[in-house]
């Protein structure tokens, strides 16, 4: 089980969360073609080493933020906002 | 008893002035006050314990330890009964019970047994090719009840458990000399430190020798304030260092079944800076032939029977060698008075130790074969090389002193990497792991002086954030990695619960199992409840062998927590019960009781489904509380409706775009019904959204749904739309719902002091208004899910049982009644009305329930409009909501029958989701998805369900007043009535 440092409460149990899934995703427009629109809803990269994905404090603050975890050592490599662009 | 035990100097455990009766196998037995289990039987003679797994072979005391294999029993009785513990570890109390398992009808005579004549057909493997003809489900029950060991009690377990967090700077794994050392240590230089010790008194390996110095870094330790945990196992380490550990606080079968319930286990969770393992090592038996006989038994194990609790495991002992601590244990027991008939050394002379005075050794020897199935009655020794004629020698124990493993468990866990040894025959750990360090005997630092000094070097240099020194690996001498000889006869055993030999690990090369993960899983060894503690590195350097590669080319099988088996209530804890599933209920679910309802769980919330009044069965009180709500008044408690309110200059237009319905044209006071679907198009949760001012709506969301809903919303808040001003407020907990419902609602509210400006003629359907109620502010809403003039009284929760209790009083007046879920179901389901999650799936667009106009009305890009466009959505053929009636007038359609032509096997074209005999029309009335339904209507279809057919017909909804006028309550209705609430 994790610890996760939120930005507002501090370090957590990973079971205060709720995971979002990969993050810096935008939603397509309308008039987007439907294969762009089937890999919005529907592909994601798997990748092995850093993975930036975002997390809601589901069991506390409630916010949701961004984070540089990798899927190899489970270790956080950063936390950011979720309006702040990916770290380089 | 007192042929086993020794001399009264000897037995650091045990207290001679105590005597201590408990049963095995319904024989009683006396042992003292410290003794194991197995000590215990050990003493009186008992060699036969239990049976093996797979073949059923006799089989004794192994070990004494966590890492016992063969001495495996059922301990308690009752509700208490516990399966599979290792007597080992069972510490003796007054009026124990304990039982053999795997064997019936007794451990003596065991019909499994004849198994072993059998297990030339039994190699690893065998149920893959076997059981199979004619039928596998033939053989599947009684291969189910010879499968398992122990039997659990199949009560339920009437103790506790409790989980507690602990923080702290370093943790150390194990409370032997380098454990000690290592706490102390970093305890002088200024960490916060834990502790743990897997037995009750502290020292490890030379805790039961009453050692001075472990006495002496015990009470430095707690001088210095290390928090200390005895019977404390840690089992697991996991991310971010933490590590996991079950403490044992009362002994299990202590007492009588019905005593009152004891807290059993605590879960301890510690967050560690840094993670010391100083777990030890175990020892690794030698294999030849018969080495699975009861009296074989590890050499080091004998050694603390005999001075932890004076108990001679035999008298005449032969000792095979593979390692110098061989020698020690002789001398050791020699000087116990037990005679030592030969040392049996299997290494060539160069890697041997000297030997001793008075010691009789074999060189270059090993086993040849064992005398005696349920006890060993002695052995035939043969010269390596062949060299020597075959020795017998009578004796009535061997030892295997084969070299050691250490306890690398830990340390692989946290991701660290292993090396070979190929001098001393071990996996050592290649560094340290991410977070944790290992010293002592896991780390192969064996020479006690190194372990104590290392231990202290490791404890400093982390307390002070430093990097910890390597570890001096050493002081075993050398072992050989495979005492195994293909040229001797009979089985040779590698794991001894599972009965995998030697044969066995070669059928899995020979058939390509060859690597170690394959190894495993084909011949199942190490996956008994021992976990291949003392038989892990015997298989894997076996495979090696038949397949010409070193052991650290075959490598370990991945390590996973447990370490040790653990029980499921520990790591359950306290939720159990009514905490297993907390359920929500009622702010006036004491009134609802009195007042005679039933109550049932609708997802989490208990709810009453009808107020049944004398000898009525649920149906029939469902029956007359909806015939009564339709004629008269009903009154219903709506609490659990979801309800959020949203705030902001932003709210309307985040709403336009969270809804299927345009909520931004609502004007103040207004209210609309809407959908809400996910980004797939597929409909999730419905409800009515009003507005209360120019920055503030009111929304009510199914009462399933309304967490989900706030979350969904503050999602797209946060991370999509965050550039609009929105403040989203669930207070679903906050208000309570009275919901009056009927012709004659507004008289019974109006009698009860209502405000005359919320009556029909002056409040049209679907507005929202505030208002006030004896001094108690309101939010009172014109809608209706039973199809009649309705209202939704949203008051304060503290206040919903008075506003009850006022109603209730002037009930009878108005023909009113108390009408709960079901009765709800069938008003809604007579009006067509949809339920989501019951009528719709996960597949049901908003089109396929009649919203498909609503949608190109529609400006905001929604939550799903993507998805809506897509071929799929517009195929013609997809399912629709329609209307059924059974053309008989009298057939109730079940839920869940498929409509199709013909009856199964067939393709269907829909199925009944909701269906209820109506009061009202007096015949059965039912709702379902059709394909293409919209365009069917007046069709005939048959509904199929387990074996019969049901002709229907499909109609146009609603069932019971399709003009709608009754909702306004026979006020005239507005052009354009809005839709059902």
């Amino acid at each position: 089980m994790m610890q996760i440092d939120c930005p507002c409460c501090g370090k957590r149990d990973e079971n205060e969360f709720v995971c979002g899934g990969t993050t810096h995703i935008q939603r397509p427009p309308l008039s987007a073609s439907d294969r762009v629109w089937g890999e919005y809803l529907f592909f994601r990269e798997n990748p092995k080493g850093l993975h930036l994905e975002r997390w809601r404090h589901a069991c506390g603050c409630g916010q949701w933020f961004n984070v540089a975890r990798s899927t190899v050592t489970h270790e956080i490599v950063s936390v950011y906002a979720m309006t702040e662009p990916a770290p380089r | 008893m007192s042929a086993n035990r020794l001399a009264s100097r000897f037995g650091t455990r045990i207290d001679r002035a105590h005597t201590v009766g408990f049963q095995f196998n319904g024989r009683r037995y006396q042992g003292f006050r410290g003794d194991s289990l197995a000590s215990a039987l050990l003493a009186n003679d008992v060699r036969l314990v239990g049976r093996s797994f797979k073949l059923h072979r006799p089989r004794g005391i192994f070990s004494c330890g966590i890492e016992e294999p063969s001495g495996l029993v059922d301990v308690g009785e009752g509700a208490r009964r516990t399966p599979n513990l290792r007597a080992t570890l069972v510490e003796l109390h007054e009026g124990l019970v304990a039982a053999s398992v795997n064997c019936w009808p007794s451990v003596g005579f065991d019909i499994g047994a004849a198994a072993d004549w059998f297990r030339a057909l039994l190699p690893a493997g065998f149920y893959y090719k076997t059981f199979m003809w004619p039928d596998w489900h033939l053989f599947e029950p009684w291969i189910r009840r010879a499968a398992g060991l122990g039997r659990a009690s199949g009560l339920a377990d009437p103790d506790r458990y409790e989980e507690i967090s602990a923080v702290a700077d370093v943790v150390v794994v194990g409370a032997g000399i380098a454990g000690l050392n290592c706490a102390v240590a970093a305890a002088q230089a200024g960490a916060s430190t834990l502790l743990l010790a897997s037995s009750a008194t502290l020292g490890g390996a030379l805790e039961w020798r009453a050692d001075p110095e472990v006495l002496t870094l015990a009470a430095e330790a707690r001088r210095l304030g290390v928090r200390i945990l005895t019977r404390t196992l840690a089992f697991g380490v996991f991310d971010h260092n933490l590590l996991c550990a079950v403490e044992s606080l009362s002994p299990i079968y202590a007492g009588t079944p019905d005593r009152e319930s004891v807290l059993r286990e605590r879960l301890w969770k510690i967050r560690a800076r840094h993670i010391v393992a100083a777990s030890g090592a175990f020892e690794r038996p030698l294999v030849f032939p018969g080495n699975d006989r009861p009296g074989v038994m590890l050499a080091g194990a004998a050694d603390k029977y005999a001075h932890a609790y004076g108990v001679a495991c035999g008298q005449r002992v032969v000792i095979a060698a593979n390692c110098d601590s061989a020698y020690a244990v002789a001398r050791s027991l020699r000087a116990a008075g037990v005679e030592i008939a030969a040392l049996v050394e299997r290494r060539p002379a160069s890697d041997s130790s000297t030997g001793a005075e008075g010691l009789r050794v074999i060189g270059e020897a090993a086993i040849a074969s064992v005398s005696g199935t349920r006890a060993v009655r002695g052995c035939t020794v043969v010269s390596v090389s062949g060299g020597m004629r075959p020795e017998k020698i009578n004796c009535d124990l061997i030892l295997s002193a084969g070299g050691y493993a250490p306890a690398v468990h830990l340390h692989s866990q946290a991701g660290g990497k292993l090396r070979w040894l190929d001098d001393a025959a071990m996996f050592v750990p290649d560094g340290g792991a991410p977070g944790l360090t290992s010293i002592g005997a896991c780390a192969g630092v064996f020479a006690r002086a190194l372990a104590a000094s290392h231990g202290a070097d490791v404890g400093r240099a982390l307390a002070r954030g430093q990097a910890a020194p390597a570890a001096p690996v050493g002081g075993l001498g050398r072992s050989l990695a495979s005492t195994y000889l293909p040229s001797l006869k009979g089985k040779q055993f590698i794991d001894l619960q599972n009965d995998v030999a030697t044969g066995d690990v070669r059928l899995a090369a020979l058939e390509n199992f060859s690597s170690v993960e394959h190894l495993k899983r084909y011949t199942t060894t190490g996956m008994g409840t021992d976990q291949g503690k003392t038989s892990n590195v015997n298989a894997l350097v076996l495979m090696g062998e038949f397949t010409g590669r070193d052991p650290a080319l075959v490598g370990t099988t991945k390590f996973r927590p447990p370490f040790a088996p653990v029980t499921l209530g520990m790591l359950v804890g306290r939720r159990v019960g009514s905490l297993y599933r907390p359920l929500k209920r009622l702010p006036a679910a004491a009134w609802h009781e009195t007042r005679g309802a039933l109550f049932e769980q609708f997802g989490n919330w208990v709810r009453p489904v009808a107020y049944p009044q004398s000898g009525e069965t649920l149906e029939a009180a469902a029956q007359r509380e909806a015939g009564a709500v339709r004629r008269g008044a009903g009154l219903f408690d709506g609490s659990p409706l979801g309800k959020i309110e949203i705030f902001g200059p932003d709210a309307a237009q985040f709403l336009d775009l969270m809804y299927v319905g345009t909520m931004s044209t609502l004007n103040l006071g207004q209210a609309r019904y809407g959908l809400l679907l996910n980004e797939n198009g597929i409909v999730v949760d419905d409800g009515i959204a009003a507005r209360l001012g120019e920055q503030h709506y009111w929304i009510n969301t199914t009462s399933a749904g309304v967490e989900r809903t706030a979350a969904a919303f503050e999602e797209w808040l946060q991370c999509e739309y965050s550039q609009l001003k929105v403040l989203i407020t669930p207070v679903t907990a906050r208000w309570g719902n009275v919901t009056v419902a009927g012709p004659r609602a507004w008289d019974w509210l109006a009698a009860v002091g209502f405000e005359a400006s919320l009556a029909p003629a002056e409040m049209r359907h679907m507005t929202i208004r505030e208002s006030r109620w004896e001094g108690v502010p309101l939010r009172v809403l014109r809608a209706s899910f039973s199809g009649e003039l309705g209202y939704e009284i949203n008051v304060p929760a503290d206040h919903v049982e008075p506003l009850l209790e006022r109603l209730w009083a002037r009930a009878a007046e108005f023909a009113g009644v108390l009408y709960g879920i079901e009765a709800l179901e069938i008003l809604r389901t007579e009006k067509g009305y949809v339920h989501i999650g019951t009528d719709t799936d996960g597949t049901t667009l908003p089109g396929d329930i009649g919203f498909g106009r609503a949608i190109q009305r529609k400006a905001a890009n929604f939550v799903g409009r993507r998805s809506l466009m897509r071929p799929a959505a517009e195929d013609p053929g997809r399912l629709q909501l329609v209307g059924l009636l059974p053309a008989d007038g009298r057939s109730p359609l079940p839920v869940g029958a498929q409509i199709a032509a013909a009856p199964p096997p067939t393709l269907t074209e829909g199925h009944v989701t909701s269906s209820y005999w109506s009061p009202e029309l007096e015949s059965p009335v039912a709702l379902g998805m059709l394909a293409r339904g919209s365009q069917r209507l007046g069709e005939r279809v048959r509904a199929h369900y387990l074996g019969t057919t049901i002709e229907a017909i499909v109609v146009k909804t609603p069932f019971v007043d399709p003009g709608g006028a009754r909702l306004h309550g026979g006020v005239a209705s507005p052009s354009g009535a809005a839709r059902h609430g």
